[in-house]
């Protein structure tokens, strides 16, 4: 597979730009990686609605979790998806027909199929990543645990939204 | 044989120089304070309780308490991890302290790694002696041939070590085959480059998967604080086998956290930061952080002129009536010659081993005579310091173990600095003058 690689500037625009985040595969067990994720994100002021039929109805950081992205009311800026790579597609239909803006695959997460289909409906992609963590790193705040954030600069003022 | 050289894993586009300077060093984000503020704070004030349960389940970034984390010290691991190339870094008292970390995040008792036996006579001691004490198991090779290392690993086997370029000095270890024997085994290649320091040569860059240096040494480069460091490239896959349980599955030490899921690949040194140094103990000092931030941006032009010197220094006692041999990999009869201007292009260290004739009595008559020369246990200082490893360094060691460190009785290592190097070679040959004029007596 080709190596994936998106620029800064890119990834800042999306984090800037996103309100709502329609997290599947969210877990409502506080060990597992999409609950640290939902948590930070909901820190750094975004709305991250639960999406995992397997949980649906249940409480999690303040939101109801729904069964399905169909179920969600209102406008979802960015679809961030805690899935088996094989899983992707139909989730992949799902961000689409609802109009979200962004579908976002975590750390290990890649469908290139599914990425060129949401491309081609206007959606922006980015896969293997986690929004966390590029939070995190375009704000300095993954320097403090001594991880290499590849900024270098003489400004101050790293804030990314508002 | 492939040729592994590619760029590190995460390799800045910016020139070494420039990141000796400004990685991890960006303006305080609170008072705007250009350099990086000394941090002297044991703690830090939480928003509320559920911002504190945020920090201490790792959910969040910020700082706690300074045995784990503190912004001075976050800023040279984020200096040292980018100028490596890898993707993160965690820092600790000492080299030594950087070691123990290290293996204490790979090792199980009962487990085994494979060591390079040209070592610093500390590393050879706390590994066979003191890791032995935690039921790790250190198996030495000669690092001549690179099919030792495969010969000694086994299915208890986590890791493969060894020193690139050797302390005591001259010896350079053919890395990219090391390094392709560790990988088809399932286990990260350990690269102690503190010798050359990431401006003379990259591991990352050769396949190594994880960089441990003293900070001790030529990174801070005034002989003026301590600090170790582990730097993980951010490559190695911790799930390609079951022989890192502690990476892959979820940790008792840490209510469950499963460390390669959760944060990738940096989950090696978040897991060294979270369970070894919380646990174990050894944290830089936030004032040895800043000495040792300080000296790095300086590093590229100190290691200039460090092998210029040495260089110079090598190629006059290769001359001297009264030397036997000199050890440096510069010299082109060096048999590492090769290698060095492999892998280490811009110069192999300062840091280098010669025999006087006349053995033992010879050797300590040299280290009595310098004026200049410091005659002390340390390496990778602004100053030239030279010491007699068979009395000092390595003697903790057997005679069967020092001729195989490099460290004989007639062996004397230099580490050269920064002085004016005709004053540096009048000091060596005012003492050796004085070294044979006794022998005649």
């Amino acid at each position: 597979m080709e190596p994936l690689y998106y620029p800064d500037g890119l990834i800042r625009r999306i984090l800037r730009d996103t309100d709502t985040i329609a997290m599947v595969g969210a877990s409502t067990n506080w060990n597992r990686p999409s609950y640290f994720a939902m948590k930070y994100l909901q820190e750094k002021g975004y709305r991250v609605i639960p999406v995992n039929p397997r949980a649906a109805g249940e409480e999690l950081l303040g939101e109801t979790v729904v069964a399905s992205l169909s179920e969600i009311d209102g406008p979802v800026d960015m679809v961030d998806i805690f899935q088996r790579s094989d899983r992707v597609p139909p989730v992949v239909d799902e961000a689409i027909a609802i109009g979200a803006r962004c579908v976002w695959m975590q750390l290990t997460v890649r469908h290139d199929e599914a990425a060129k289909k949401a491309e081609a409906a206007g959606l922006t992609v980015i896969m293997d990543r986690c929004p966390k963590i590029e939070f995190g790193r375009l704000s300095g705040e993954l320097g403090w645990s001594g991880i290499n954030t590849g900024i270098i600069t003489s400004r101050r003022n790293r804030r990314i939204r508002a | 044989m492939t040729d592994g050289h590619k760029p590190a894993p995460f390799a800045s586009p910016y020139g070494i120089e420039t990141l000796a300077i400004h990685a991890g060093a960006s303006p305080d984000p609170t008072t705007g304070a250009r350099n990086v503020p000394i941090y002297q704070t044991n703690a830090y004030v939480f928003d509320d309780v559920d911002h504190a349960a945020s920090l201490f389940n790792l959910q969040t970034f910020g700082y706690i308490y300074s045995r784990l984390t503190n912004p001075t010290v976050s800023a040279l691991e984020e200096k040292v991890a980018t100028l490596e190339g890898g993707r993160g870094a965690v820092a600790a008292a000492t080299g030594h302290a950087a070691q123990l970390l290290a293996m204490y995040t790979l090792m199980e008792p009962g487990a085994n790694f494979v060591a390079s036996r040209n070592l610093y006579g500390g590393s050879l001691t706390q590994f066979a002696h003191t890791f032995k004490k935690f039921g790790w198991h250190v198996r030495f090779v000669d690092p001549a041939d690179p099919e030792n290392f495969r010969a000694a690993i086994d299915g208890d086997t986590k890791a493969v070590f060894l020193e690139l370029l050797a302390n005591p000095g001259g010896i350079v270890v053919d890395l990219e085959p090391v390094a392709a024997i560790a990988h088809e085994a399932g286990v990260p290649l350990i690269v102690d480059n503190t010798m050359a320091t990431p401006y003379l040569c990259r591991p990352f860059e050769w396949g190594a998967d994880i960089v441990i240096h003293s900070m001790t040494k030529f990174l801070g480069g005034h002989g003026a604080a301590m600090g170790g460091v582990v730097v993980e490239s951010g490559a190695f896959d911790w799930a390609q086998n079951d022989r890192f349980p502690g990476m892959t599955t979820p940790d008792p030490a840490y209510h469950g956290l499963t460390f390669y899921e959760t944060f990738g690949d940096f989950g090696f040194s978040t897991k060294a930061k979270a369970v070894a140094l919380r646990d174990l103990g050894p944290t830089l000092a936030p004032m040895n952080a800043f000495l040792i931030t300080t000296g790095i941006e300086s590093l590229p032009v100190r290691m200039d002129r460090h092998v210029q010197n040495a260089q110079a220094v090598a190629e006059y006692l290769a001359a001297h009536p009264a030397v036997a041999w000199v050890s440096y990999a510069g010299l082109k009869s060096s048999p590492h010659h090769k290698l060095a201007r492999r892998y280490l292009p811009k110069g192999p260290g300062s840091v280098f081993t010669f025999g006087v004739k006349g053995g033992y009595a010879a050797g300590t008559r040299l280290v009595e005579g310098v004026e200049l020369f410091s005659h002390l246990a340390n390496i990778g200082d602004t100053r030239s310091l030279i010491i007699h490893p068979a009395s000092t360094t390595h003697r903790q060691l057997s005679d069967d173990e020092r001729l195989a460190a490099g460290a004989g009785p007639d062996v004397i290592r230099l580490s050269i600095g920064l002085e004016t190097i005709d004053d540096i070679i009048a000091d060596l040959d005012q003492a050796l003058s004085h070294a044979m004029a006794k022998a005649a007596e």
